[in-house]
């Protein structure tokens, strides 16, 4: 069975470089996710959406890692339980919404699911729904980083723990060790894939492990600290951007949700596993850490759930309110220029 | 073959050769990954000496994984480059097959426009070579279903060049398909000056008037062969090598068949959804009162593979006595 996360005690702040406003931009990313998380699956359950996916548990991971994103020069190749890294590099609450709508507006045309963001304007590369498929393009893109000489720009690719078993995610550490590439693989491993424990998914538990196997640095950390987060990721991106090859880094988190609205997960795991879970939620924690630590006070906190709650809802109708795309734009796309179907 | 500017003898092989030569001299976003493709130059030697002239990091010996070297083939295209992946042989493909379909071919799709995949996928397929069950295949069929990929089979060299240069153009991904057989056995005179074939567009490499045949790769040639042995009977056949697989030119075929009124079809691969079932269902729809007899269709066997035994490859492969045998039933029907 999965264990329970185990953590440190809050309380203790290790900044890591990080002033007041990162710290505070951090916890606000927090909130937000929680906030669209809980207002997904709301929309799923008024009938207004047919499909949401959640990722509570990995707030604190997909907060830090943001941070360590230089924003305008770095590339991430996100997959679809990283809305908190969408947000935390520039993704908006109403492109989110239109996400979650599929509207015409969303970048993608309302085409792909929710939660499979894309934008070139900041660097965050299309993605699709088959596990570890994106990988091996996080390598490319980081190939051509280096083949360009562009010093200072890295590759962050992001997988649940699951996805580690596939082939190509084995080929693309392997080639991105060959040819010492600009690029940091962080493994969520939130201890489930759907409703298979990691015991049912690997011989060896640790998928950092596998680093040495492949001859790159590799690191494990508590991935419910977002600042614990930011300081293993920061450390391999600038590695990255240094020259200094790739680094595989794994954050240790819990998927309080079930997989996705289509999905039970009572069937499968204990409810006393997951509250287990729920008491080092890093919402509440890093919370804790702020207010004892007077980087934010009560009232603060409560302000800017509020402004959350506010900016939650305007981007809502917004989005609700805008079009989806007319039945013609099925056929646009396809190549480039125009596109007569065969028929 | 009345050639207006200079022009160079060259066999198939030495056409894709000096193609990604110009390619990688006129762009240095062009890349060449693949398997053997640097120090060894490729198993055919069709890219020996690029790594000493274009260094390493332009021809990259990759190590042995097929899905990789075309997802980080999309990878680099998504990201500015202009990657030629290479497949060691097609039938090393499916590896792949996840990358090239769900991937590369629904990139620009799936993004609705903001990342493109500017890809060329190159690989040497077809049998007659003594390639035995895994050297020897013909994958078009189990691509051409998909949108979004463009599939060029081109058989000479001229229109190897054209073509190649077509893909290498497009900024969306192509799987380029070599005929290994042809490559030393097929030669012609191929302009020195720069120009692209237009994907999409057949060649009617021979005209006539009482029957159509269609093909591709190594048995347009054999097709040709047949069809000028059959002038000597004074029958009169139009041959149309098709080159691009997807998109097809329904023009070229349709008008032909029209003309003729009589439609064979002539490919290497198993005639079970094969490229010619395809043919034959848009003729049908479109053009079947104009038909004066059944289309006929020349195809491999529906087994799994050809034989390494002599008997065993010649039996699945389509002797061009066979193919005038079939021609002439069919223009005398
Ligand atoms: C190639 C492929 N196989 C199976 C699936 C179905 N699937 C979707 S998510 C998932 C579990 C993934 O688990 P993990 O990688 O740990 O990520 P998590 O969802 O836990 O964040 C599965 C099996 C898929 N999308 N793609």
């Amino acid at each position: 069975m999965a264990k329970t996360m185990t953590s440190a005690a809050p309380g203790k702040l290790e900044r890591h470089g990080l002033t007041d406003e990162q710290l505070r931009a951090i916890f606000r990313n927090m909130l937000m996710q929680r906030q669209l998380d809980n207002r997904g699956f709301q929309l799923n359950r008024q009938g207004k959406i047919p499909f949401a996916l959640g990722s509570e548990g990995h707030e604190a991971i997909q907060a830090g890692a943001a941070m360590a994103f230089d924003r305008g020069k770095d590339v991430l190749a996100p997959y679809y339980r990283d809305l908190g890294l969408a947000l935390g590099i520039g993704f908006t609450p109403l492109e989110v919404m239109l996400s979650l709508f599929a509207r015409a507006a969303d970048h993608n045309g309302g085409r792909q699911f929710p939660n499979h963001y894309s934008s070139r304007r900041i660097g965050m590369m299309s993605f699709s729904s088959i596990l570890a498929a994106q990988i091996p393009h996080a390598v490319g893109a980081a190939y051509a980083i280096k083949y360009r000489k562009e010093a200072g720009r890295a590759v962050l690719v992001t997988f649940g723990e699951g996805t580690t078993s596939e082939g190509e995610w084995h080929e693309s550490l392997n080639f991105a060790a060959v040819h010492a590439l600009p690029i940091v693989f962080l493994c969520e491993n939130n201890q489930w894939a759907i409703s298979t424990p990691v015991d049912k998914q690997m011989g060896q538990p640790e998928v950092w492990k596998r680093g040495a196997g492949y001859g790159m640095p590799a690191e494990r950390f508590d991935g419910f600290d977002p600042l614990a987060t930011y300081d293993v990721v920061r450390r391999a991106m600038e590695r990255a951007r240094s020259c200094g090859g790739p680094t595989l880094v794994e954050g240790m988190c819990y998927r309080f949700l079930s997989h996705s609205t289509d999905d039970d997960d009572r069937t499968y795991r204990t409810k006393e596993e997951v509250d287990r879970n729920r008491q080092h939620d890093p919402v509440p924690r890093f919370e804790r850490v702020l207010v004892e630590n007077a980087i934010m006070t009560a009232a603060d906190v409560d302000s800017m759930k509020k402004d959350v709650l506010r900016e939650t809802n305007a981007a809502t109708d917004e989005a609700e309110a805008l079009p989806y795309a007319p039945p013609s734009e099925l056929y646009t796309n396809v190549y480039e220029g125009a596109y007569e179907p065969w028929q | 073959m009345a050639v207006a500017t200079p022009a160079k003898t060259m066999t198939n092989v030495e056409a894709v050769r000096s193609t990604l030569y110009d390619a990688l001299k006129r762009d240095d976003r062009i890349v060449i990954l693949g398997e053997d493709v640097g120090n060894r130059g490729n198993v055919f030697l069709i890219t020996k000496g690029f790594i000493d002239e274009f260094g390493p990091e332009r021809i990259i010996d990759t190590p042995i994984a097929e899905a990789s070297i075309v997802g980080i083939a999309i990878g680099m295209a998504m990201e500015g480059l202009r990657p030629i992946a290479e497949i060691q042989f097609a039938d090393f493909i499916y590896p792949a097959f996840n990358q090239i379909v769900g991937e590369a071919a629904k990139t620009r799709y799936r993004s609705n426009g903001e990342y493109t995949c500017p890809l060329v996928i190159r690989t040497p397929y077809g049998g007659g070579v003594r390639g035995a069950l895994s050297h020897s295949v013909s994958i078009e069929a189990l691509f051409y279903h998909v949108p979004g990929l463009t599939i060029l089979a081109p058989s000479t060299p001229r229109d190897i060049k054209g073509l190649l240069n077509a893909a290498i153009e497009a900024n969306d991904p192509v799987l380029f398909l070599e005929h290994k057989r042809t490559y030393r056995l097929i030669k012609d005179e191929v302009p020195d000056e720069y120009y692209t074939v237009p994907i999409g567009k057949a060649n009617v490499s021979k005209v006539g008037h009482q029957l159509t045949v269609v093909s591709y790769g190594l048995y347009a040639h054999q097709a040709l062969d047949a069809a000028h042995r059959l002038e000597e009977e004074d029958h009169s056949v139009e041959v149309i090598d098709l080159r691009s697989i997807r998109p097809m030119d329904r023009s070229t075929i349709l008008e032909s068949v029209r003309k003729t009124r009589k439609l064979l079809i002539v490919h290497e691969d198993n005639k079970f959804g094969g490229i010619g079932a395809e043919i034959s269902a848009m003729v049908a729809e479109e053009a079947l009162f104009d038909l004066d007899a059944p289309i006929r269709r020349l195809c491999g066997p529906d087994v799994p593979a050809m034989g390494y035994a002599l008997p065993l490859e010649e039996e699945f492969m389509i002797s061009t006595e066979r193919m005038v045998d079939a021609m002439r039933e069919m223009v005398t029907f």
